[in-house]
């Protein structure tokens, strides 16, 4: 799986990095930021989770 | 049947809760038929950006698609979209369409949302409610210039209607019968702030004053008349007093509707019909109290939860969540965790109201139950939420540097 962020669509929420703090992170601005783009296997289900509750739909999740 | 899934599941509402009950039942493993039952004609599309994005015109109508046919295409549902359910059957396990189709169901999950209160019918040309897509692009054309625009209601939508409508030129006036906007929310402090906020931008807010009427002339709006006498001249009125839960169609379906669809702790409002999102109401056991939100994550979050004890009732876990809500009011994004309704008391705790940065603690009794932070970094904020969810106490919430 890569994950991949739309950052222009980000509304500084936060639910991501509250779902999958590994993976997401916020800058000063809210703004998301990735902190791995291929999560290992067992991370999968909160990153989904991550993506599932964005506000913005702005994580996408590609099968490799 | 699949071991212990039920063979058929119906979601209606095809909004933020009833597609994230959709994804969420795939996503565990559910196999069986999925049937996604939708009043509007749109895929499931985002709403918060119509008051912000789509009405500025930074984004086009396009950009709020949650997701695309390919998606939904993958989830291998039956999209009904355009087509309102007409009524529920408990006893009969059996959702009725407005265009007579019967939908049998195992599990149910309803996501039927709300709709904007209204001061006169539709049809008046010129008065606005903003709820759905066709709302926003309708007030959208008319903003600009030279427009003058009159607000009934400060609330969240009422304002950020009015920073996005100042923006674009337009004259606007808002009007809010309480004497501080959103006080009851998000305290006196907080409110005046907004208020002036809004003043200082040249908005022309009037609080402690109701609107009596609405003026039209030839079926289009003249103006509002308020209950002093003034008249406002307007060439558009937006009226955002609030919202009524999507529950008619449910009378004589079995179920409890009161201000919304009451649930248990785990958003069942019977065996094997769940609720999620704006039209669920159900004891929210952090917080000791029965809730109903209307937050853009709450709808996910819940139509995640909803999915979840449908699939696994004897599993079921009790829906607890921190609610979180955003606003953004010209440059500035206020963000709150917890509730912040019916505080006890609001204290800054950080920064300064004066200087647009700040974060406020809001106390029910003895805890901290709520946070609001404009200008305040996520890192900071999420901290606070952290206080939240674990119940911490006020007093030691404070003491914290």
């Amino acid at each position: 799986m890569r994950v991949e962020v739309e950052q222009p669509k980000c509304v500084a929420s936060g639910q991501c990095v509250l779902a999958a703090p590994d993976v997401f992170d916020q800058d000063d601005d809210g703004i998301v930021e990735i902190l791995t783009d291929r999560p290992a296997a067992d991370r999968h289900d909160d990153v989904k989770e991550a993506a599932a509750l964005c506000p913005a739909a702005a994580i996408r999740l590609v099968s490799e | 049947m699949t071991g212990a899934h039920p063979g058929r599941v119906v979601v209606v509402g095809a909004s933020a809760a009833g597609l994230a009950a959709v994804e969420t039942l795939r996503r565990d493993g559910y196999d069986g038929s999925l049937t996604l039952v939708g009043a509007e004609k749109h895929l499931p599309y985002d709403r918060p950006p119509l008051s912000k994005q789509v009405l500025s015109g930074s984004w086009p109508v396009e950009r709020t698609a949650l997701r695309g046919q390919a998606d939904l295409d993958a989830l291998d549902v039956d999209l009904r979209l355009g087509v309102p359910a007409a009524a529920l059957s408990v006893a009969a396990r059996s959702v009725t369409l407005a265009d007579g189709a019967e939908l049998a169901y195992d599990g149910l999950v309803l996501a039927t949302g709300v709709r904007p209160r209204r001061l006169v019918p539709a049809g008046t040309h010129g008065v606005h409610v903003l709820r759905d897509l066709e709302d926003a692009v309708a007030l959208r054309e008319r903003l600009g210039p030279g427009r003058r625009l009159v607000v009934v209601g400060a609330g969240f939508l009422g304002t950020e209607v009015a920073a996005a409508a100042l923006t674009l030129g337009a004259a606007v006036t808002v009007v809010e019968p309480a004497p501080v906007p959103l006080a009851h929310l998000v305290g006196q402090q907080v409110g005046a702030h907004l208020a002036r906020t809004h003043r200082d931008r040249g908005v022309d807010l009037r609080t402690g004053t109701a609107v009596a009427e609405i003026v039209a002339a030839d079926g289009r709006v003249t103006g509002v008349r308020l209950a002093d006498g003034t008249r406002l001249p307007a060439d558009d009125v937006l009226v955002a007093i609030g919202s009524t839960p999507n529950t008619e169609w449910l009378r004589g379906s079995g179920l409890r509707v009161a201000d919304g669809i009451e649930c248990d702790e785990h958003c069942a409002a019977a065996p094997g019909v769940y609720a999620a999102g704006d039209v669920a109401r159900w004891p929210n056991p952090l917080f000791g109290t029965p809730m109903r939100i209307e937050h853009r994550t709450n709808a996910a979050e819940q139509g995640m939860a909803a999915a979840r004890n449908l699939l696994h009732p004897g599993e079921a876990r009790p829906f607890a969540p921190v609610p979180y809500f955003w606003s953004d009011q010209y440059d500035v994004k206020f963000q709150a965790y917890g509730v912040l309704r019916g505080s006890s008391q609001a204290r800054v705790v950080e920064g300064d109201l004066a200087d647009g940065r700040f974060l406020v603690a809001y106390r029910t009794g003895e805890r901290l139950t709520g946070v609001l932070g404009a200008g305040i970094p996520p890192r900071t904020l999420r901290g606070w939420r952290t206080a939240v969810a674990d119940r911490t106490a006020w007093e030691e919430a404070l003491s914290v540097p």
